[in-house]
């Protein structure tokens, strides 16, 4: 295994690792606040897991500089058909596949868009013509509300377990157990 | 669950707050253009009222953010969203097609469709995610201990 | 291929790695509370480091501050007492290790870290980051605009998801005799 593969994967195992320490702290803990603690770490791994996802080397993040986004709105719209959109992207890659997509994208057919997104796999999803490199924006949006639906659901967690200790005295798996059955 | 007893806290956290509060109305406010939005701004306002809450007493944070006003909050923010979604139905598009909330309505000062509809949805966000953890925040800590 | 992004990668990784596993073998509660906070604000660190703004700020202020005041509301409310427990558990970790190395199994053919020819990239075509210019009237911000616009249905979910949760834990705690209630139900009743 090369030094560029360890280092290419590695932020994948420590993903895994977090998530399996969580795992291991929900799965061999009886207390109740430490196993949502233990689910709150496996959580955020996942975060981290989509996160890595939609980092590009060398990119930024994807919030467009106001002069460059001037530089790039249309200022007529009608002259934006699909021949604008294609120079935009074309114009970041110097495939073969590109040159032979263009005289179909030309034609303004959707048929010819798709053609042309198999024709180029590298990277013109990503770049703006000749400005820089933005990373995925997708997993941020994903994971923006995860965390947030994350909080509310470990507080209805949380809550519950306040009315577990009031109702049974414990927050301990198996004294609770215990209490059931014996009721 | 009050820290009235320690007046470097209590200093520390008086000069915090308005920046605090600042910074979240920025994020809020200045999402379309900086990193931020509802979310952002809806949890760091809940946590300046979190910390207010948690130094001055609870009875302090429910006098500045009323628990009746934060339950309605709750509501209104979702409304806000759906209601921004009906408007765009009203207008001729479909649910949540921000293209129709037109410029024409006050062209000067409101932004253009997208940029309203982006505002008006990341505003309802905004104030459900500061209500709810505000409010979940006054539950867990008014709830009585018990040994 | 080693640069100082790399580093700083390494670096806050092995912390979080540090972090989760004293988590996971510290005894007292209160301690690994506050652990979770740290780990959460160095996720956040790290999230920043890979381009994502936005959600760095939403893991500093959720994880690092609002969780863990709500877990120490908890502990507060339920008591510090916990029965003891062994630093170490056999079944658990044999259990998670195989299903680790599994997991593991699976990275092997996954794009590099980085890599801008990742399948992740190439769906939609052309991404939101070009279609957002256009679409957007130019907007900086493309997550905010995948956010509100793009993804619109889903975000109006998750709000509902965090009323819905909201509502819920006021449901479950709320006290039998509340003043305010009190006063809020004569309120309607004269009105």
């Amino acid at each position: 295994m090369s030094l560029e593969q360890f280092l290419g994967l590695y932020n994948y195992w420590i993903v895994i690792f977090l998530m399996m320490t969580g795992f291991y702290i929900v799965i061999s803990r009886g207390n109740l606040i430490r196993s949502i603690i233990g689910l709150n770490i496996f959580q955020t791994s996942v975060f981290l897991l989509y996160i890595t996802m939609g980092k590009i080397s060398g990119g930024t993040a994807p919030i467009i500089p106001p002069a460059l986004a001037a530089a790039h709105s249309p200022h007529d719209e009608h002259t934006l058909d699909a021949h604008g959109e294609h120079a935009l992207n074309g114009h970041s890659v110097d495939e073969p596949g590109a040159a032979a997509g263009e005289p179909i994208a030309n034609g303004a057919a959707e048929l010819a868009e798709h053609v042309e997104e198999i024709a180029e796999p590298v990277s013109a999803a990503v770049t703006i013509a000749d400005g820089p490199i933005y990373s995925n924006p997708l997993p941020s949006v994903l994971m923006l509300t995860a965390i947030v639906v994350g909080i509310a659901t470990t507080a209805v967690a949380l809550a519950l377990i306040v009315r577990i200790r009031e109702d049974y005295g414990t927050i301990e798996e198996d004294e609770i157990l215990a209490v059931d059955r014996r009721s | 669950m009050s820290m009235n007893t320690f007046p470097i806290i209590r200093v520390v956290t008086k000069l915090l707050i308005p920046y605090i509060l600042l910074f979240a109305l920025y994020v809020q406010f200045h999402g379309d253009y900086g990193p931020g939005g509802g979310f952002q701004a809806g949890v760091i306002l809940a946590a300046a009222l979190t910390l207010y809450g948690l130094v001055f007493g609870l009875e302090a944070a429910k006098r500045v953010a009323p628990p009746k006003l934060m339950q309605r909050l709750m509501a209104l923010g979702v409304l806000i969203y759906a209601g921004t979604g009906v408007a765009t139905m009203l207008m001729g598009g479909n649910f949540l097609d921000y293209n129709h909330l037109t410029h024409d309505v006050w062209p000067q000062v409101l932004p253009s469709g997208q940029h309203l509809g982006i505002f008006l949805v990341e505003l309802g966000v905004g104030v459900t995610v500061t209500a709810v953890m505000t409010m979940i925040f006054y539950t867990f800590a008014g709830r009585q201990h018990i040994t | 291929m080693i640069n100082e992004f790399t580093m700083i990668d390494v670096a806050i990784l092995t912390l979080l790695a540090a972090t989760a596993v004293t988590v996971a073998r510290i005894r007292d509660l209160w301690a690994a509370i506050m652990f979770t906070g740290i780990y959460s604000f160095l996720s956040a660190s790290w999230m920043l480091s890979l381009d994502a703004p936005d959600v760095a700020f939403t893991e500093a202020a959720v994880g690092a501050g609002i969780a863990t005041v709500l877990f120490l509301c908890t502990l507060a409310l339920t008591g510090k007492n916990e029965k003891r427990f062994p630093r170490f558990s056999p079944v658990p970790f044999l259990v998670v290790t195989i299903t680790g190395a599994v997991l593991v199994y699976g990275t092997l053919d996954m794009p590099h870290f980085g890599d801008p020819d990742a399948p992740v990239h190439q769906y939609p075509s052309p991404s939101f980051v070009e279609r957002s210019q256009d679409d957007m009237h130019g907007l900086p911000n493309v997550v905010t605009a995948v956010l509100a616009s793009y993804r619109g249905y889903d975000t109006m979910g998750e709000t509902a998801v965090i009323f819905t949760a909201g509502t819920a834990v006021i449901l479950i705690l709320r006290k039998e005799e509340d003043p305010d209630d009190k006063a809020d139900g004569s309120e309607e009743e004269a009105a």
